[in-house]
């Protein structure tokens, strides 16, 4: 067993560009779940709605940051969209609706011929040129063994990770404010926000836009790494892993998303890593376990880690256990 | 109908084909007999399915209603109508001069509108005759069809969910992995009838023993996850979460198990369409709406009669009021989830037959299945069955006119109206909506 090359990969991966992404999806979701209380289930919508508003903007010859503001500008009118008639229902409610929501936008999306806008299937590639051309960094790669980035991935993890600081801090300042005294107070019992005077209805739908913004942010980077969006890449299971990161790292919390998002990334990866070597040093029969399921092995640990958080601990690993709407009624 | 259609048109087709491919011999056997050369004219010969010449058919010809010519086909079929110039003609074949028992093949071809003529040049043009085969379906056919596929998928749904909704009843569950409980029971049966390595059992024994199977992973549910969560007070949220992790875990599971691809049962998989009056339904359809509305009659009769079912429909009204007047609410409960798991099993196998049997076909219908409960009244006993029956025959019927790419989009935003407008649904009581 190479622990070397499984440790290097690991990191990698930690801190890699999908990581940086990541931990701005949760962050968002952290806005509206973690300090609010909006048990949002379909925030994969965002970031679909954040890298197909740039996609279709540069696909249909505007330059890469009208479409940025574009993605950005969508997201908002989504979150008016999804809260409006919904943010008055209970939990199971919000959560039921806002999948099925997430879902029809994304088979509106997929549905269009090639030569549609969204090209349906097909998918958008190629945009995010003008992003690239402002790359400093010379080629080569960069850093040791396993270890290493490409000056294109390294580019996309450096702004990936100095606008998820940007954003937390400004996350930061906004949940300590007045504004943020509010939505915390709904979090823990809207009819005692609601008796005094505030609008919780307003500042639900706030919370929502905010961190549904923040979520376009996330969609687009990954759009912009990949240079490619593709409708089958938002599915639900999107949003539950983003719950996933945001639960480990601890909801409500203000480096949660950074901790979780590091923290899923690695283990994930660790165990990958783990389970190819098993399979070609010959420690697993593939008969158990081959190639293909390693995807699935890795969603199935998800899965269990969702279970177990939310069963035993609720408040991830930085929470506070006395503020987590897991163990509210 | 359908099979007909089925083939008629590939052999439609397959003579069109020829009838092109045939063209020139046909043209040049003409050229051999016709009078000058360079003349510009219309030609044609009128045969049946095998080469059968018509005669005595009439055959006009006009430009813009002027009428130009009319000619008759002779004993080998052939009509031959003479333009002054190149342009474009309508010939006209006039079905009324057609001997018994033939027929042009597509009636709404009886007069080609844009016959283009060049200078110089006989123009052949062809009528497909022969029995009618070309049925045209109409639209009181085709909705027919459509609903009863909607009453199939919306007995499915109602089957497979009703364990949804009663234990959100009796527990206050909402259960995101209740799509693996459909799921396990396809696969289990698949196992042990089509499976390799399995017994080979037919589908009837492999769904008699699937479902007791599926009962004892509905009690794994509550006795090893969700009593344990109840006795340590979870909250809601909490315990959303945990069925979302639960469903990841077996879904990906069933994944490796199963793999990607959709496979499905041995018997009863291509079947084709009984000629019915106005429907053509397979017989396996036929099975899946008897069967599955046998079952809901059982379920209405067990809640209406017996002292399970009046326990169970206490239990879902008032919980605390239920155990006040001695009913043992757990093993309610834990009976509430076998049987709810039991009938998710059976509709999972009910879609298989219909369908194929995949690792996340439950997940595919757990949208469904939650706009179905939640149109019917979520928490109500009889809401799964009125839901099932919108849910599916209005997606069903939606296709006449959206797309079929939209068709869970349809459900979908169903399912948003009646939270907008009616949260407790159909069945429900107004004050259930917090």
């Amino acid at each position: 067993m190479d622990f070397v090359e499984v440790l290097a990969s690991s990191l990698r991966a930690a801190l890699g560009p999908a990581a940086a992404a990541f931990a701005i999806a949760t962050l968002g979701l952290n806005v509206q779940y973690g300090y609010t209380g909006l048990l949002n289930f379909g925030h994969v919508a965002f970031l679909m709605t954040g890298a197909y508003g740039t996609a279709i903007t540069v696909d249909q010859g505007g330059s890469l940051w009208l479409g940025i503001a574009v993605g950005l500008a969508a997201s908002v009118v989504l979150a008016m969209i999804y809260g409006l008639p919904t943010l008055r229902l209970r939990a199971d409610y919000l959560a039921i609706v806002t999948i099925a929501g997430g879902e029809v936008l994304r088979v509106i999306i997929r549905s269009g011929g090639e030569d549609s806008l969204t090209r349906g299937v097909f998918g958008i590639q190629g945009f995010a040129n003008e992003f690239f051309d402002l790359n400093p960094i010379a080629n080569g790669r960069y850093g040791w063994g396993r270890f290493s980035f490409s000056e294109r991935s390294l580019w996309v993890l450096l702004v990936g990770w100095v606008l998820f600081a940007l954003l937390a801090a400004l996350v930061a300042r906004l949940v300590h404010s007045p504004w943020g005294r509010v939505l915390r107070s709904i979090r823990e019992d809207e009819d005692a926000a609601s008796s005094l005077g505030k609008n919780v209805f307003v500042y639900k739908l706030q919370s929502l836009a905010l961190g549904g913004a923040i979520g376009a942010v996330a969609g687009i980077v990954i759009a912009i790494e990949r240079q490619s969006v593709n409708p089958d890449s938002y599915l639900p299971v999107g949003t539950f892993t983003a719950y996933a990161l945001l639960i480990l790292g601890g909801a409500g919390t203000r480096l949660g998303p950074f901790v979780g998002s590091l923290t899923y990334w690695f283990v994930i990866e660790f165990t990958d890593s783990v389970l190819r070597q098993g399979q070609t040093n010959g420690w697993i029969p593939t008969s158990v376990i081959d190639t293909t399921d390693l995807g699935a092995v890795r969603f199935m640990l998800v899965g269990l880690a969702l279970m177990l958080l939310a069963a035993f601990r609720p408040q991830g690993l930085l929470g506070n256990r006395e503020e987590v709407l897991l163990d509210a009624r | 109908m359908r099979r007909t259609l089925g083939i008629a048109a590939p052999v439609a087709l397959l003579l069109t084909i020829a009838a092109f491919g045939s063209l020139p011999s046909s043209a040049a056997a003409h050229r051999g007999q016709a009078p000058e050369a360079g003349s510009t004219a219309i030609t044609g010969v009128l045969v049946e399915l095998e080469d059968r010449p018509i005669s005595g058919v009439e055959i006009g010809v006009s430009q813009e209603g002027v009428d130009i010519g009319t000619d008759t086909s002779d004993e080998a079929g052939r009509w031959r109508v003479e333009v002054p110039g190149a342009g474009t003609y309508q010939v006209t074949l006039n079905v009324g001069t057609l001997p018994e028992g033939v027929g042009l093949r597509n009636p709404d071809l009886a007069t080609l509108d844009r016959v283009r003529v060049r200078e110089g040049i006989e123009k052949p043009v062809r009528f497909l005759l022969g029995e009618r085969r070309v049925e045209r379906v109409s639209v009181t056919e085709r909705l027919a069809n459509l609903t009863l596929e909607g009453l199939r998928l919306g007995i499915i749904l109602a089957v497979a969910s009703i364990g949804l909704s009663l234990i959100f009843a009796v527990t206050g569950l909402t259960n995101f992995a209740h799509g693996e409980l459909v799921t396990f029971g396809a696969l289990v049966a698949w196992f042990l009838s089509t499976g390799a390595g399995g017994p080979g059992w037919p589908l009837i024994l492999a769904t008699l023993v699937t479902i007791p199977i599926c009962g004892v992973l509905g009690y794994a549910h509550e006795r090893l996850v969700f009593r344990p969560l109840r006795r340590r007070r979870s909250g809601t949220v909490a315990l959303i979460v945990v069925t979302i992790g639960l469903g990841l875990f077996l879904r990906n599971w069933f994944l490796i198990l199963f793999e990607g691809r959709p496979r499905g049962y041995d018997e009863y998989t291509v079947q084709v369409g009984l000629d019915l009056p106005l429907v053509s339904p397979r017989a396996k359809d036929l099975a899946i709406i008897a069967a599955g509305a046998f079952v809901l009659a059982g379920y209405a009769l067990v809640l209406q009669r017996t002292r399970l079912g009046t326990a169970m429909r206490a239990v879902s009204d008032n919980r605390e009021l239920a155990a006040s007047s001695g009913i043992d609410v757990d093993r309610i409960i834990v009976l509430t989830w076998s049987g709810g798991a039991a009938l998710a099993g059976l509709g999972g196998i009910f879609a298989g037959i219909s369908d194929n049997v995949q690792f996340d076909m439950g997940f595919g219908l757990l949208l469904l299945m939650f706009a179905a409960v939640v149109v019917g009244g979520l928490g109500t006993a009889y809401g799964p069955l009125v839901g099932g029956l919108i849910i599916g025959i209005s997606s069903q019927v939606s296709t006449y006119w959206i797309s079929t790419k939209y068709r869970l989009a349809v459900s979908l935003v169903a399912l948003i109206l009646a939270v907008l407008l009616r949260p407790q649904g159909i069945l429900g009581k107004k004050e259930r909506i917090g």
